[in-house]
């Protein structure tokens, strides 16, 4: 009788088995890759914002502290956002006609706030609060990177549990004196885990990893 | 009719035979094969397949409502917030243990009389694992998100929680699936090369082709055969125990009166294979009827998974015996009150009912004219099959409804969503039940023709060992 498969499928059905092996491990591995990668995390991806702001220049600059603008983030869970008016100190004098700054003065005279696009975005069962990470020595840096040198704003962290975790976890390795949290380009000492054991206990910095410190 | 019409003895011997008079290699193969090659679907087939199938809509329905609103319609609440679906998950995976008792276990006790049910069991086994493994994951409240259950390395890092039981019955059950499967499947191999063979039709043949993973049938095939299907065996027959064993801890590792006792994994375990066996009796007597397999699921077999039932049930009551009995031994209160609410309390109708179909009905099976009897059979074992599903809603339902704290207590009902997905899980499990007796041979062709008694079976025609 005539063969109901051709030859081929010899070598098909060996591969098959093969293959199934490694196409199984091939799709973790890549779901892996790509649930960490910039297309899920928006790492170091710039945002487009209704105006071009600088951190670069007006930190590196001007020389501008972070809490001239985001002024609650030492009392409150937010950071705070500056009002118009802030932006309007300097530039109803200085760049007062630059077409640029046009969404600015609209949103001075109409009195609506400008709509930024958030950068920094967690999800509603995740409670974060600004003001206890800056009075445990946490630097503004160790999350939002060098903000001095983007031109736009971009994250700098994945946001993922598994990277507030490795934190919450390892807190020696991150923490540094009070006085350096503003501090833009501070790098950690050589001997970094003895001063963060010092400070942990200094600062009673406590390791909370409970699902509830979080998720209330 | 195999059995003998001698009326002073009725019970057939021993030495009955498994198999019908006249049968040799090839009418064997001819008739299973036939179910499955013949062109005509039968209508009654086609029938029962449409029964099912709106069954399986409604499940379809059920589960549609459930993603769109939320467990809330399953009428759970606090302290019940285990209701229908856990009761049906237990009942189901609670039959899915016959199929590798059946197989496995009596495989390696050579008992012979397993060949022409454990294809058929195995299948069983299957279609109930899938139906139990359903009612969890809908219960998880957000089941698109089920992979958590599994450490995987995710981007939360974190991981299930080992030490709870319900973390271990997500191992327990996927494994079995997946050995219940695979033992299925190589156990069908040779099957698929016959059916392979004799179809006239291309578009079968490469499909049983394909299935049949290139069978020819030589010496060396069979070699190879039957080291892996022993093997597959050895790692199976642990599994008839653990499994039912992990489900029990779920319930024993907790401490609500009613569910913390040590006797729970022999018990569940026992309970299993009773509702197990029974199942099997309740499909395999009406499909050997409209199949005209008499002659292959004889009534020495059903005489034998009367007597399994007997013996299980033995155990189960064993099991209700002492669950009371401990209860006013050891005096506490808590579980002295628990017992008494079992007997007198809201839910007392469960449990009286329950002992009546789990105790009481399956004596009966002490008698041979009883076991016998093919429908009074068929009865008992759908009367099993209730008693077995009202002993896990007692164990579920009416433990969590009075437990420590009076200012909690309160009485649970299923609703109507809750009815709608269990008798739509009997859908799917009849769905793929009716399609595995079209497509798929239901006896294992070549086991049973090692049935055969072999002065009468002629050297030719062995099915798969001409063609390739």
């Amino acid at each position: 009788m005539a063969q109901i498969f051709h030859r081929s499928t010899n070598v098909l059905s060996r591969l098959s088995i093969f293959g199934f092996v490694f196409i199984l491990a091939g799709i973790v591995w890549i779901a892996y890759i790509v649930n960490r990668s910039p297309y899920i995390t928006e790492v170091g991806m710039a945002q487009v914002q209704p105006v071009p702001f600088s951190h670069k220049h007006h930190v590196s600059g001007l020389g501008l502290d972070c809490r001239f603008c985001h002024t609650s983030v030492e009392t409150s869970a937010f950071a705070g956002m500056p009002p118009t008016e802030t932006c309007m100190t300097c530039h109803s004098q200085i760049w007062s006609d630059s077409p640029m700054l046009e969404p600015v003065r609209e949103s001075y005279r109409s009195n609506q706030s400008i709509e930024w696009n958030r950068v920094y975005q967690l999800p509603g069962y995740v409670y974060f609060d600004h003001s206890i990470h800056i009075n445990k020595g946490i630097g503004c840096s160790t999350c939002h990177g060098r903000v001095d040198q983007m031109p736009l704003m971009w994250r700098a962290s994945p946001m993922q549990m598994e990277w507030c975790l490795n934190c919450h976890r390892n807190v020696e390795q991150y923490v540094r004196p009070r006085a350096a949290v503003y501090q833009m380009d501070y790098q950690p000492p050589k001997d970094q885990v003895a001063l963060g054991e010092k400070l942990v206990k200094e600062y009673k910095v406590q390791k909370l990893t409970d699902c509830y410190t979080c998720h209330r | 009719m195999s059995s003998p019409s001698f009326n002073q003895n009725p019970t057939p011997e021993p030495e009955a035979p498994l198999i019908g008079f006249g049968y040799n290699y090839a009418t064997v193969t001819d008739k299973i094969s036939a179910i499955v090659l013949s062109k005509r679907t039968p209508r009654t087939w086609l029938v029962g397949f449409a029964i099912a199938f709106a069954l399986l809509m409604v499940l379809m329905l059920a589960i549609g409502k459930l993603l769109f609103v939320g467990v809330g319609v399953w009428g759970i609440q606090i302290p019940v917030g285990w209701g229908w679906a856990i009761v049906n998950f237990v009942w189901w995976v609670g039959i899915a243990h016959a199929g590798t008792l059946i197989s496995a276990i009596l495989l390696l006790l050579h008992q012979e009389w397993r060949t022409s049910i454990n294809r058929f069991a195995e299948a069983m086994t299957l279609f109930a694992v899938a139906c139990a493994g359903m009612f969890p994951l809908l219960h998880l409240g957000r089941p698109w998100l089920f992979y958590w259950l599994f450490p995987y390395p995710n981007t939360m890092n974190v991981w299930p929680q080992f030490r709870s039981p319900l973390i271990w019955d997500v191992f327990a059950v996927s494994t079995y699936a997946t050995v219940s499967l695979i033992f299925w499947y190589v156990g069908l191999i040779p099957d698929l090369a016959t059916i392979r063979d004799r179809s006239k039709k291309t578009l079968s043949q490469k499909i049983y082709g394909i299935f049949a993973m290139g069978w020819r049938g030589s010496a060396k095939h069979w070699k190879r055969y039957e080291t892996a299907y022993l093997l597959l065996a050895g790692l199976a027959t642990p599994l008839v125990v653990s499994v039912h064993s992990v489900v029990s801890f779920d319930f024993a590792v907790g401490i609500v009166p009613g569910w913390h006792s040590a006797i729970f994994p022999p018990y569940f375990v026992a309970g299993a294979i009773f509702s197990g066996f029974a199942m099997v009796l309740t499909i395999s007597i009406p499909v050997r009827k409209f199949y005209g397999l008499e002659d292959f699921i004889t009534e020495r077999h059903l005489n034998n998974m009367a007597k399994v039932l007997l013996a299980t049930g033995l155990i189960v009551a064993y099991g209700y015996l002492m669950e009371t009995f401990m209860a006013f031994y050891a005096g506490g209160r808590f579980d002295k009150y628990m017992i008494m609410d079992r007997m007198t309390g809201h839910y007392m109708n469960f449990y009286w009912i329950l002992l009546t179909c789990n105790v009481v009905v399956p004596q009966f099976l002490w008698i041979p004219k009883i076991r016998n009897n093919v429908w009074v059979l068929w009865v008992i074992s759908i009367l099993v099959n209730v008693g077995m599903w009202l002993e896990r809603y007692v164990i579920v339902v009416q433990s969590l409804a009075r437990d420590f704290v009076p200012s909690s207590w309160r009485n649970y009902t299923g609703t109507h969503w809750d009815v709608a997905t269990f008798l739509g899980s009997i859908g799917l499990f009849l769905t793929l039940l009716f399609l595995f007796l079209r497509y798929v041979p239901m006896i294992s062709i070549f086991e049973l023709r090692g049935l055969v008694p072999k002065g009468d079976a002629p050297a030719a025609s062995t099915g798969a060992s001409q063609r390739g």
